[in-house]
């Protein structure tokens, strides 16, 4: 197999323009004729349904939720980049470009960063005209703010719910359409398989989550915008059902996995309480502006807080990092407190917990000062942990928040198989090994707005497709191989129930391949993940039936598919054989503990492909060009 | 589809037909009550305000009309809109639901307004046409006042129904001005206010008629 | 600590359901609600009985998948809290807590204490939008909005759908739902072309799918997750009665 990341030739500013010239049109009269299913109404799935809908498509829409509203881009609470400008403070589309490839450590391809900085630009003006009610400044002109590290202020925001105010945006513009005639939406309905015939994605096998009737829906094109695959480690920031089936079977399918082990942690969470705990949840990084982290210096000590003396505590971010001190980058301040939890100092629950202490800031500034910048986190806070962190020092902790890798995509967002485009956090494209703050929307709203409905049609004005309906026997052979491995799910009978497998699986993942990773833990991982996979297909206990509502059903698919795509991660985390960005390998670091790249073999995409049932999977390698930012090692001195 | 039937078929529209039938009917009955307090003054005035009234002939009964139709605009809008929300919730709570901002006027609304209609109909046979009352003198509304509350059950009753006006008045007439989209948004809205200074008026003006009524403070004079 | 649960089950839509008696027992009262039901599953589902089904997703309050009458309270007794963010410790030890499905007509229940509220996104559908296709926008700065306006237009967008505010109106309305995509739309300049259409249409499909009418009881208010103010109905009122008086024949001939 080849990569063709079918970049266009020339300047980099140009590229996207001329290939938008040189991509194919369909007849306004013969769209219509076309159907393209999209899997996902999130940010990418719901701008990419009703745009295409709005060009005349047939569109089929497909989403897990009740309603395509509550899509887990909802959840993203800091904002929106867009090279704007507003602010007359430097920055540019090339400076967004820039930041973006540097952020994601240099492991990101340079032309598909240029363009999703160039259409950050269109997509403000888009969700304005749309009624998105950004916030404004008192002549009514849009606000700014600068996020995560940014010299300039090019992060749009709705208060601290961007996310919702955009994707209700995008789901506003999908009931249009839906209202128009122009989508079906098919709510409580996952995807199951992918259907390809004559090496093109032609379909997709579905399951009703209400009646548990198993369908095959055929088209022209396949749409996935089906979200990342933060779960995998159980417990993360993401949504309980946010899940990697539709991509893992594509790529079981054909398409190739691009740079799995790219995960992304956030240290500002709130910390896991008991063994019971579902998910986690973020705090707004701002945090770490006004709070000082510590630990106890000795190992094992259970005093509380504030009987602590200063001379026992450790603030280790200041003490390790002195010019950066506890506003260290997101990587470096997660790592740190691995470290110091992993020498027995971490405190709360299960000692995986350091303290965030604002005690210095409400001396300095006040209560009220400080209340008034933080008073909405600190009330979450305290809601979820019941400590009052005007009192007692909040306790934090890394948790898994967004996945770089997914889907191999070219520069059209189509996969390795023709036919299939994957927009959003559900493909690998623009973020590289990290993503930058407020990037995440973005990306999400490029691809399905701006993108994908040009790269589609191109698609389809220059492919002849035989027509197909559900009886070709391609479609007969997934529909059946869909429903037999149901049923074996709820055949096995065994006596472990689905989440208990997820907790496990997540426990090795984050153990061995979360936030630092070296070759022994990976190789631990890869040993006994396939162990928990077979224990799984023996053991597991799904209870109920395929012909109704079974939730334990659905989650057992999906833990089916976290323990495969585990093995990948932490196979793609063993080869890579350097440190960069969200993958951090202790085995490569400098002796100040920075992440040590190795640009001469590694400077490439890790595309996987599947090659059967505890097979090996194959590495491709995609080289990445850099020649417009030059590669530098990330500094924080 | 025309506009009123627009307006008339909807929720919403049907609700601001309640509000203003209903602000009609308050405006009625301040004056109502204000007329009736005339006979704290004795015997004279407030019957010649009664044939002051009855010499206008042909505006009264507009009047009279006027009343009439808001008054079945008001239930009919009423009826319709109770068995919707009846039907919009076809199975109940098995746990109950506890009230958490409503007030016993919005919670009573329904009944206190079936007992206020069954009032209505008893009060006119009392004091308009006396076919209820035992000792009714047309046009001599102090004497029919005076004798008519004589009766403790006779009290009782006006006294239990100006509690349902009083409250209905309250609830109705601060919701109607957000019905008919009028009210300026407010956390502690001024109308609010209003509506209990009103309905406070209305129910103290009659019951104090009811209650001076059945004491005897009323001689059996004119 | 440990609780008595009763618990809304029901297989399917067609067939009835009852409340039927659980014991919880040692449960954190660190776990959110959520995930007391969780273990509650786990244990049901060890015991090789059937799980009870309900909706749930992002578990931080802004998803508005999760949707449960607690002791007749719509997403349980605090103010602006969604059930996923509710605690055990807002309960005592060994109390009886009652659990049920949001119940409308308009929402039909699916399974045990899940329902179908398709009928939001129908309402939505009718006119809760502002039909800018993608492509054309203009720069967005050319739209100016005064910021008192988008201040209170945000205070409505936030709406997380969750049908609380029909569950708690005595009526079944949906009116602060509707009222809030109105309010949304109707207080921006980019919302105005279609104002009083929408407030047509939107109110239309709102009595359509069968809900209740507003007697502004205020209990929406108290029950939403957000915490949107029932002065959301006020402006849809205004809306729609100046929509079916004043606006022209066309607006009212395109509700039809």
């Amino acid at each position: 197999m080849d990569l063709h990341s079918r970049v266009p030739s020339g300047p980099i500013e140009l590229k996207w323009d001329k290939h938008r010239f040189e991509m194919k049109l369909v007849n306004p009269a013969n769209k219509r004729k076309y159907t393209v299913l999209v899997v996902g109404s999130g940010l990418a799935g719901a701008a990419a349904a009703a745009t295409l809908s709005e060009l005349g498509y047939n569109v089929k829409c497909f989403c897990v939720q009740d309603s395509p509203r509550r899509a887990h881009s909802i959840a993203a609470q800091g904002g929106i980049n867009a090279a704007k400008n507003y602010r007359n403070d430097g920055d540019s589309i090339f400076r967004l470009f820039y930041d973006t490839v540097k952020g994601g450590d240099f492991r990101a391809r340079e032309a598909n960063v240029y363009r999703l900085a160039q259409i950050s630009v269109n997509i403000i003006d888009q969700c304005v005209a749309q009624g998105v009610p950004f916030a404004r400044e008192y002549g009514g002109l849009l606000a700014n703010r600068s996020f995560g590290g940014a010299q300039v202020s090019r992060t749009f925001y709705a208060r601290g719910q961007t996310g919702q105010q955009l994707l209700l945006g995008a789901y506003q513009q999908l009931e249009k359409e839906i209202a128009r005639g122009g989508v079906a939406m098919f709510p409580r309905t996952e995807m199951l398989d992918l259907i390809v015939v004559d090496g093109r994605a032609r379909g997709i096998v579905v399951r009703d989550m209400v009646t548990g009737r198993i369908e095959t829906h055929i088209g022209d094109a396949v749409v996935l915008g089906t979200g990342g695959y933060a779960n995998v480690f159980y417990l993360s920031t993401n949504a309980k059902g946010s899940n990697a089936t539709a991509i893992w079977r594509a790529h079981k399918r054909g398409a190739l996995f691009g740079n799995p082990c790219y995960t992304q942690i956030h240290p500002t969470c709130i910390p896991q309480a008991g063994e019971y705990q579902s998910k986690l949840t973020l705090m707004s990084e701002s945090l770490r502006n006004d709070g000082r982290v510590w630990v106890p210096t000795r190992a094992g000590d259970a005093r509380p807080p504030d009987q602590i003396p200063e001379e026992d505590r450790d603030y280790y971010l200041e003490r390790r990092y002195p010019s950066f001190g506890n506003l260290a980058p997101r990587d470096i301040a997660s790592r740190a407190a691995k470290t110091v939890c992993d020498e027995a100092r971490g405190v709360g629950p299960g000692g995986l917990g350091v303290y965030l202490d604002f005690a210095d800031a409400i001396g300095r500034v006040g209560a009220d000062a400080i209340r008034e910048r933080y008073g909405n986190l600190f009330e979450m806070y305290e809601r979820i942990t019941d400590e009052n962190p005007y009192r007692v020092p909040m306790r934090i902790y890394p948790a898994v928040h967004y996945t770089m890798g997914g889907l191999w995509v070219d520069y059209n967002l189509m996969s390795s198989i023709p036919g299939l485009h994957v927009i959003g956090e559900a493909n690998f494209s623009d973020h590289g090994a990290n993503r930058l703050g407020a990037s995440a929307l973005m990306q999400g709203l490029a691809d399905g707005y701006f993108i994908v409905p040009a790269t589609v049609s191109d698609y389809l004005a220059s492919t002849k497709l035989e027509k197909i309906d559900a009886t070709h026997p391609e479609c007969r052979l997934v529909q059946e191989e869909t429903a037999v491995s149901t049923r074996r799910l709820l055949g096995i009978k065994g006596t472990r129930t689905v989440d208990s497998f997820h907790r496990e699986l997540g426990r090795i993942m984050w153990d061995k391949c979360g936030m630092a990773r070296d070759a022994r833990g990976l190789q631990e991982a890869l040993a006994r993940i396939p162990e928990l996979r077979e224990e799984f297909w023996r053991n597991v206990n799904v209870p109920g039936s395929d012909t109704e509502l079974n939730q334990a059903l659905e989650k057992a698919g999906r833990v089916a598919d976290f323990l495969e795509l585990g093995e990948l991660i932490c196979r793609d985390a063993l080869h890579r054989e350097e440190s960069c960005g969200g993958h951090f390998r202790e085995e490569y670091q400098t002796e100040e503990g920075e992440a040590l790249r190795n640009d001469e073999l590694f400077a490439y995409v890790a595309a996987w492909e599947y090659t059967g049932r505890d097979a090996e999977p194959r590495l491709h390698r995609e080289p990445l060009d850099f020649e417009y930012v030059h590669l530098a090692q990330r500094s924080y001195k | 589809m025309n506009r009123l039937q627009v307006l008339w078929q909807s929720t919403v529209g049907k609700k601001a037909v309640m509000a203003v039938t209903g602000l009609v009917l308050v405006a009625y009955l301040i004056s109502h009550v204000l007329a009736n307090l005339l006979v704290f003054d004795g015997p004279e005035r407030v019957n010649r305000y009664a044939a002051l009234l009855h010499g206008t002939g042909g505006a009264l009964w507009s009047a009279r009309l006027v009343l009439l139709v808001a008054v079945i605009l008001h239930v009919v809008a009423a009826v319709q809109l109770t068995l919707r929300s009846r039907a919009a919730r076809p199975s109940s709570y098995v746990a109950g639901r506890e009230p958490q901002a409503s007030t016993l006027a919005s919670r009573t609304i329904r009944w206190g307004g079936a007992l206020i209609l069954v009032f209505l109909v008893y009060h006119i046979l009392h004091f308009t046409t006396g076919g209820a009352h035992p000792e009714f003198i047309e046009l001599n509304p102090y004497h029919n006042v005076a004798t008519g509350f004589r009766n403790p059950l006779v009290a009782g009753f006006y006294a239990i129904a100006m509690i349902a006006v009083g409250l209905h008045l309250y609830h109705g007439v601060w919701s109607s001005g957000r019905s008919l989209g009028v009210s300026r948004p407010s956390p502690r809205p001024l109308h609010r206010r209003l509506a209990l200074a009103l309905a406070a008026f209305v129910w103290l003006g009659f019951t104090a008629i009811v209650v001076a009524g059945y004491l005897g403070v009323f001689g059996r004079a004119g | 600590m440990n609780l008595i649960l009763h618990i809304w089950r029901q297989a399917s839509p067609s067939v009835p359901g009852a409340m039927v008696r659980y014991e919880a027992r040692d449960i954190s009262p660190d776990m959110s609600f959520l995930e007391m039901l969780d273990v509650l599953n786990e244990r049901l589902m060890e015991r090789g009985d059937a799980p009870i089904a309900f909706d749930h997703d992002c578990r931080e309050g802004i998803c508005g998948s999760c949707s449960l009458m607690i002791d007749g309270l719509a997403h349980g007794p605090h103010r602006g809290t969604a059930t996923c963010q509710l605690h055990m410790r807002s309960f005592r030890d060994g109390a009886e807590i009652r659990i049920e499905p949001w119940r409308a007509r308009a929402f039909p229940v699916v399974k045990d204490l899940v329902v179908d509220r398709g009928a939001l996104d129908r309402i939505i559908a009718a006119g809760g939008f502002i039909s800018a296709p993608t492509g054309g926008a203009q720069d967005a700065n050319t739209i100016l909005v005064p910021k008192p306006d988008v201040d209170t237009a945000m205070d409505a967008a936030q709406c997380i759908g969750c049908g609380a505010c029909v569950a708690a109106c005595p009526n079944g309305s949906a009116s602060l739902f509707t009222a809030s995509k109105l309010t949304h739309l109707g207080l921006l300049p980019q919302g105005q072309p279609e104002r009083y259409a929408r407030a047509l249409t939107m109110v239309r499909r709102m009595d359509l799918e069968s809900f209740g009418h507003c007697t502004l009881h205020g209990e929406c208010q108290e029950a939403c997750p957000k915490e949107i103010s029932i002065d959301t109905i006020t402006r849809m009122n205004r809306d729609f009665l100046r929509a079916g008086l004043t606006a022209g024949r066309a607006a009212v001939a395109e509700s039809d």
